[in-house]
């Protein structure tokens, strides 16, 4: 378990992080989530020992980071942000380093250090330099730096930086897989990496949590959430507008123009045309909880209009993101 | 222990692996042989000794030595490796020891490849041993002391280049402390008691008594004293820095 309590820290007169508690618990990958330069990787630096809190404390597995900063370190593995690693050794030789110091020696250390190499595709580049390593593959390195003493505890500031979209997911695969018998705490402005990979998420901002639960929970907090999208044709838009307001537990209905979608290209154009039949986008919103799904798509039904799309709106953790993280509220 | 030995391990073989390594060597050994005979002319003096030899080490240090320090720590903060570092279950003494060590060990190697010189004045008569031997101690540890101020630079500032230029002109001061000139200058309006407290501060009056066929205790600790406190100075500020 790692249990963080008020954790603060300042850098000069600047609050970098703001009283931040929670605890994360064994099977649990908690995704850190906060615009750039909210805290996020200050905490992160503070639960490994790297930076000593200005106040407040964190504990993993029952060892406080300031009394028994050896023991928290022996058991986190941990991916700084950028993956740093020496350069001037080749991949090999640097995993051997890492391994040494985590108290590995003889056949244990080599056969470790094989493993990580298999496990994160570095069999290829073993022998080269860091230094000629592209990203991706640096990103590995540190994973595989992470990884190595196979840790109870992991704590990884953006894992997927700078990969490709194969690669990101690869790794989220390999996250997913280690959340069930570690304790992951992982970092990301990639909102999706959220929903793919997390069972929990914390948002920050100004060094402060500003929301905490799962990503659905997050997810039902967007405006959007529930909200039912329509498509119709043969509607009279005035008409249906007016209409759909009457369907049980619609809040209000918006119609949508072009730019809420993706563009098209110019043939397919415009809202209007079809078979000379008008076309029409609508957003049905709910009242707070109604759920709308099923009346409308029986009220749609009986109108007899031919309906192109319906969509049930999952919630927009963008929505929720930005607004939670600029004062809004959401 | 154990890990200041891995500590030890990678940072000497980081100076092999790259041309740091041969550069400072051969630098290192044309300068001292260079100065050796042309300049202090060691065929004229016909002496037996290999002062000429030694009275360089002062000044050709003073450009070496923060060269090879100067990457320890800057090189750390500026790749964020120190992140790495600190987040493994390495203590901050074990860190700062073995990259000392490290950095000292191989001008230690630089040092001991100078044995031609020592070859050249057993042919060419018989030399007093003792005074080679201190002489090559006090080198040593005149070189730590160089080191050891390096060290301190190095965690201050990012950039190696600062590193460099900060280290030779804190060693070039402690040098000087107790230069002739320097010391008569002070004595034109400081009490001489005082006068010789600041000389005996200084890298050069240590570093003579090793030359004259001395093992002074009072040297030797002065000089691991003062490797102990720059390297204490060096834990504080990393401590303070680290997060920048």
């Amino acid at each position: 378990m790692i249990a963080v309590e008020s954790l603060a820290k300042s850098f000069g007169s600047i609050r970098a992080v703001d009283g931040i508690s929670f605890t994360v618990n064994k099977g649990e990958i908690l995704g850190f989530l906060g615009p750039n330069g909210a805290g996020k990787s200050t905490t992160m630096k503070m639960i490994t020992t790297f930076l000593p809190p200005t106040s407040g404390s964190a504990k993993v597995a029952d060892f406080d980071i300031w009394e028994n900063p050896l023991e928290v370190r022996a058991r986190i593995g941990y991916l700084p942000e950028s993956a740093p690693s020496y350069k001037d050794m080749n991949v090999y030789d640097f995993l051997m380093f890492t391994a040494e110091v985590r108290g590995y020696d003889g056949e244990e250390r080599k056969n470790r250090v094989m493993r990580m190499l298999e496990t994160c595709n570095l069999k290829d580049v073993a022998w080269q330099l860091i230094d000629t390593l592209s990203k991706g593959y640096r990103q590995r390195v540190g994973f595989a730096q992470a990884l190595l003493h196979d840790p109870e505890y992991l704590v990884l500031d953006e894992p997927t930086d700078g990969l490709d979209p194969n690669q990101k997911q690869e790794v989220r695969a390999l996250i997913r897989r280690m959340g069930r018998e570690k304790c992951i705490i992982l970092s990301t402005h990639i909102l999706e990496e959220v929903e793919a990979v997390c069972s929990r998420a914390i948002i920050i901002g100004n060094g402060k949590i500003v929301a905490d639960g799962t990503p659905e929970a997050l997810r039902s907090r967007s405006a959007l959430y529930g909200a039912v999208t329509l498509e119709l044709t043969g509607a009279e838009t005035a008409g249906a507008l007016a209409d759909l307001q009457k369907i049980t537990g619609v809040e209000r209905v918006v119609e949508l123009n072009d730019e809420d979608r993706p563009p098209k290209p110019a043939s397919e154009n415009g809202n209007t045309a079809k078979d000379g039949k008008s076309s029409l986008r609508v957003r049905l919103f709910p009242k707070k909880g109604f759920a709308i799904a099923h009346e409308a798509a029986q009220f749609v039904h009986q109108r007899k209009w031919e309906v192109d799309a319906f969509t049930l709106e999952k919630g927009d953790l963008n929505e929720v993101f930005y607004n939670l993280t600029r004062g809004g509220q959401a | 222990m154990r890990n200041l030995k891995a500590v030890l391990k990678r940072e000497l073989r980081g100076y092999f692996e790259s041309p740091v390594a041969y550069v400072f060597i051969i630098i290192f050994l044309l300068a001292t042989a260079g100065c050796t005979f042309f300049i202090s002319r060691f065929f004229d003096s016909r002496v037996a000794s290999l002062d000429p030899f030694f009275v360089w080490h002062p000044w050709l240090y003073l450009f070496l030595v923060p060269a090879v320090g100067m990457r320890l720590w800057s090189e750390e903060r500026k790749s964020g490796t120190i992140e790495l570092l600190f987040t493994l279950p390495i203590t901050l003494i074990e860190a700062i020891a073995g990259k000392f060590l490290a950095a000292w060990l191989f001008v230690g190697i630089a040092l001991l490849l100078t044995f031609p010189m020592v070859a050249t004045v057993a042919y060419l008569g018989s030399p007093d041993y003792g005074i080679i031997v201190t002489s090559y101690i006090g080198s040593f540890l005149l070189a730590g002391a160089y080191l050891a101020v390096t060290c301190l630079f190095s965690a201050m500032s990012k950039n190696q280049v600062i590193s460099f230029v900060l280290s030779v002109v804190a060693c070039f001061a402690m040098l000087m402390l107790g230069a002739g000139v320097f010391t008569d200058f002070l004595n034109g309006f400081l009490p001489v008691g005082i006068s010789e407290a600041i000389s005996a501060f200084s890298f050069f009056t240590h570093f003579q008594s090793f030359q004259r066929g001395l093992l002074d205790s009072r040297s030797i600790i002065y000089f691991i004293s003062l490797i102990g406190f720059m390297l204490t100075a060096n834990a504080v500020v990393l401590e303070m820095k680290k997060a920048e």
